[in-house]
């Protein structure tokens, strides 16, 4: 939940936002070893990410967005939650 | 091969001083560089110590030739410190957030603590904003000046004296070197900066590497005379002062001369280091010209990283103006003779060939007749060597030839060759054709594919480049033909196709019904790839056959195509009366027959050509591009049967139109005359959200703009298909119906920013105008057209205007290509790897799907995966 001037509003929401889901520690093995590729390869988002608040995701964890796609019907991306540097 | 290895990270440090004199090999004292007898001084710029540039001398410091010397560096011990501008925004920081006592961090350790975060979420850093400006030391409780920065190297404190008023108190570089001497290396560290290897007091030089000569060779000249490089005249600069300030302070000189010295020392060493500072003269040259200093030898287009690391330049290119030639496939490219003769491609000799090679050896360099077969300029020797080929020698080397040798065969028609146009914006920029010898010194290529290369023909220049080897002439060919270009990944639609002349031609052809003789028929179709004429649609009582117009179009299209759409002349009426519409522009195709409408841009124009991509959907590029070539081919002799052509007359109306337009402006004059009147009376009625003023404005803007298009129709009305401009108009070929209103009814209202004009004197725009007037032509509306003429005022309103439109056109450009580059570089080395995600270099994923579908957009219809509507209707037969 994101604290907002008066009201409080979940940003999972809205219709804009794609689905949002913390992986499992096994789906996330899983994840790896279909792209042989290690954590740091895959595509990251930050820790302050709305998003990433609302479902109560830590650094480190693997968040998988499914969204629709008009061409692809439902598309798939994963992204691991890292601590956003400051400027 | 070696394994990969990871750059686990970069450092960058600053050089101390102890480290610039333990790298010197060399103390620097002298400013001349070289005695009478044309030898180096000792101690002197060019000291034989710091490298040798002329052949045949030995380095006195490594003892190896100029070829193996390095080169080795010197020092300038200078008189006093002095600020690098490289770093006087670090230096401002630091100084701004230190105490100008103690020199500690201005934060208490709590403060830091609430800033830095949480233990789990600590940041590492501390940035400027985190402190506030002054205040109070909380270590020593010193009280803070404020710090001014004036560009390019002056810092300065502002003190208030004892009467309350403002002094600015100007900081010496020893000043300031003696504060970041005292920074705390823990307090470095919260604000990014490693200590271990960049001091901040090592910002601010005590002393000073001097380059070796290998960086900044001296030429000679032509008479004889030694040429000194940029950076050695610079340096020389840099030690007169130096000496002439140690002087001056040994000799206890006044401190407004040392003062004067020192700015003059820094001045000497910011343009050094930087000749292209804000707030800095630039220095120069004897002959005027701006010195090539430290920073302008890397920055830039042609500096040192853009210039010489990521500059790429060929072998085997040549570049010439283009020009038009619609006879050529719009895979071909015409080459003349000289550049075909210059270039050439390496064949192997093989028993195979044998015969054929010694004959283009034979044959020899100069080749002086399109009809010769090509001859060779080289001939390479299984060694290596290579022997150029010459009148002389052919016959000799004929003999010698033998398998194993390799020879550079000239170019010769079909042979393929990637030709590009700068700027090289799209995968389109750069294409291979296939090439035809032609007269003439420029290149030719067919006008339809102006649009991919973005091309013209008004001097225009392009390269062509040709592959060497097998597999590059196959990837060209396979990958970068123009046939496999045709459909752009943009949009999923041709990006080839008719332009101008293309679609008035086509449009002129096929509009409503006309009837063709054969001799007509044989006259269009001359030059399409159809040999036999079908049997004619109607034969009257002499026995003369005549072919329809829409007849000789079906021809060029494949059998079997089924096609319903509306042409770019449709004014999408209300309810379409389809093959009935008054104006054909509703396209039925059937079996490859065009039944009913007129094929204009949307049919086949480069962008929209929705026939062109239907084919190519279809039946495939190669037909694609039969039918390209057969539709411009047709059209351009379509257009010559009538011929077509725009005189200064086509622009003239009759007077009863000349009276309606008279009609129309003045009672639209009138009618913002009267807004006016309600506006000053105040009686008018603000719209929700604006003032009475921007009110009135939108109406004006309103009432003229419909003016305009009312002048337009009238003139438009007058002004039918026998109308060149009518016709290019509405065929799409080019320009709108708003510029033939512009031509022959009104210019309608100029504008800045979307508004009326308002800007000039004191409220009016010129002093024809009374102050105050709101009317239509003091700001900007111009009645006249480009025809009967614009008046002074309007004249310049219209200059006013138009500059607008030059300005955006300077900014978009300079805007988009630096976004463009900036694109490039992040997105150049990114692939679609084997399992279909998109990977950086470094294996890490960008997409796991590419494009989340796994589509190439090329192969999409207009973006949509599957074309529906095209396939149904296809198969019916019957528009859905
Ligand atoms: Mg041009
Ligand atoms: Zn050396
Ligand atoms: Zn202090
Ligand atoms: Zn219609």
């Amino acid at each position: 939940m994101v604290m907002g001037m008066s009201t409080t509003f979940n940003v999972l929401d809205h219709v804009m936002v794609p689905d949002h889901q913390i992986m499992s520690e096994e789906e996330v093995a899983v994840l790896l070893s279909t792209y042989t590729i290690t954590q740091d390869q895959l595509p990251k988002m930050y820790h302050d990410d709305p998003a990433v608040k609302s479902i109560g995701a830590n650094m480190g964890d693997v968040v998988k967005i499914t969204r629709k796609s008009q061409t692809a019907g439902k598309a798939e991306s994963y992204r691991l939650v890292v601590k956003r540097p400051k400027k | 091969m070696t394994s990969p290895k990871r750059v686990g990270k970069i450092e960058f440090g600053l050089l101390s001083p102890k480290e610039i004199r333990k790298m010197s090999i060399r103390k620097i004292i002298w400013a001349d560089t070289y005695d009478d007898d044309g030898f180096p001084y000792p101690q002197g710029l060019m000291d034989l110590g710091l490298g040798v540039i002329d052949p045949g001398l030995r380095c006195k410091t490594c003892d190896q030739k100029a070829s193996d010397c390095p080169g080795h560096f010197g020092h300038i011990e200078l008189a006093k410190p002095v600020i690098h501008v490289g770093y006087t925004r670090l230096i401002r920081k630091l100084l701004r957030v230190t105490c100008r006592s103690c020199s500690r961090m201005l934060l208490s350790p709590s403060d830091i603590d609430k800033i830095l975060g949480p233990d789990d979420l600590r940041s590492e850093n501390i940035s400027e904003k985190d402190i506030k400006k002054e205040r109070v030391c909380p270590h020593c409780g010193e009280q803070q000046l404020k710090i001014n920065f004036e560009k390019p190297t002056t810092f300065s404190e502002i003190m208030t004296d004892v009467n309350g008023r403002k002094i600015d108190h100007k900081l010496t570089p020893a000043d300031i070197r003696a504060r970041l001497e005292k920074i705390p290396d823990d307090d470095l560290l919260l604000l990014g900066i490693n200590p271990k290897v960049a001091r901040p007091e090592w910002t601010i030089l005590t002393v000073l590497p001097v380059p070796p000569v290998t960086m900044r060779p001296s030429i000679i000249l032509e008479n004889g005379q030694r040429s000194e490089d940029d950076l050695t005249h610079k340096l020389v600069d840099i030690i007169r002062i130096n000496q002439r300030f140690k002087e001056n302070q040994d000799a206890g000189a006044p401190q407004l001369i040392i003062e004067d010295l020192w700015e003059l020392l820094q001045y000497h060493l910011t343009t050094y280091l930087d000749n292209e500072v804000a707030g800095c003269p630039p220095a120069r040259h004897r002959s005027g010209r701006p010195l090539k200093t430290l920073s302008q030898r890397l920055k830039g287009k042609d500096g040192r990283f853009r210039g010489s690391l990521s500059g790429k330049r060929v072998n085997f290119s040549s570049r010439t103006v283009i020009s038009p030639d619609p006879n050529l496939s719009i895979g071909e490219v015409g080459v003349p003779l000289a550049i075909a003769n210059e270039m050439s491609v390496p064949v192997r000799v093989t028993p195979f060939n044998l015969e054929e090679i010694r004959f283009m050896v034979l044959t020899g360099p100069d080749r002086k007749l399109l009809s010769e077969p090509c001859g060779a300029n080289y001939a390479i020797r299984p060694d290596n060597r290579r022997v150029r080929l010459s009148d002389q020698n052919t016959e000799t080397v004929a003999e010698m030839i033998e398998p194993g040798w390799t020879v550079d065969r000239q170019l010769r028609n079909g042979d393929i060759v990637l030709f590009n146009r700068q700027p090289s914006l799209h995968r389109m920029s750069i294409m291979s054709h296939r090439i035809v010898l032609m007269e003439g010194k420029t290149f030719r290529l067919n006008p339809a594919i102006c649009p991919p290369y973005n091309a013209d023909f008004d001097g225009d220049e392009m390269n062509l480049h040709v592959p060497q080897t097998e597999e590059a002439r196959a990837e060209a060919y396979i990958l970068a033909s123009v046939q496999e270009n045709i459909l752009s990944p943009r949009f999923g639609g041709p990006i080839i196709g008719g332009i101008h002349d293309h679609i008035s031609g086509i449009f002129l052809l096929t509009h409503e019904l006309r009837w063709f003789t054969k001799s007509e028929m044989i006259s269009l179709l001359r030059f399409t790839h159809l040999t036999h004429l079908p049997p004619a649609d109607r034969v009257d009582e002499n026995g003369m056959q005549y072919w329809s117009n829409k007849q000789v179009f079906s021809m060029i299209l494949p059998d079997g195509l089924n096609m319903f759409f509306r042409a770019s002349s449709c004014v999408n009426c209300d309810t379409c009366l389809k093959e009935d519409c008054e104006r054909d522009a509703y396209i039925r195709i059937i079996d490859g027959k065009l039944l009913s409408g007129t094929i204009d841009k949307k049919a086949i124009g480069a962008f929209d050509g929705t026939i062109l991509q239907r084919i190519i959907r279809q039946y495939g590029l190669a037909r694609g591009v039969q039918f390209i070539d057969d539709v411009t081919k047709l059209s351009i002799r379509a257009i010559m049967l009538d011929g077509f052509s725009f005189g200064i007359d086509d622009e003239d109306l009759t007077r009863t139109e000349y009276g309606q337009i008279e009609e129309v402006l003045e009672s639209a004059s009138q009618d913002v005359n009267r807004r006016i009147k309600i506006y000053q009376d105040g009686q008018l009625e603000p719209m929700p959200g604006r003032t009475l003023e921007e009110t009135l404005e939108m109406q004006i803007m309103q009432v003229l703009g419909k003016a305009r298009d009312r002048t337009g129709e009238i003139a438009g009305r007058h002004l039918g298909l026998s109308n060149s401009a009518v016709v290019m108009a509405v065929s799409g070929a080019r320009g709108s119906m708003l510029n033939l209103t512009q031509m022959a009814g009104c210019l309608g209202q100029q504008s800045v920013r979307g508004e009326r004009i308002v800007r000039g004197y004191d409220e009016r725009t010129l002093p024809h105008f009374k102050k105050g007037d709101r009317g239509a032509e003091a700001h900007g509306f111009i009645k006249n057209s480009y025809k009967s003429g614009l008046n002074p005022t309007e004249f310049f309103f219209h200059a006013i205007g138009g500059r607008e439109g030059l300005v955006d056109t300077a900014v978009r450009t300079s805007q988009s290509g630096y976004l463009q580059r900036r694109m490039i570089n992040a997105l150049q080395d990114l692939k679609v790897a084997y399992d279909g995600t998109v990977r950086t270099t470094g294996g890490r994923i960008i997409q796991f799907k590419y494009g989340e579908d796994n589509t190439d957009p090329s192969k999409s219809c207009f973006g949509e995966p599957v074309d529906v509507k095209g396939i149904v209707e296809n198969i019916l037969k019957e528009e859905v």
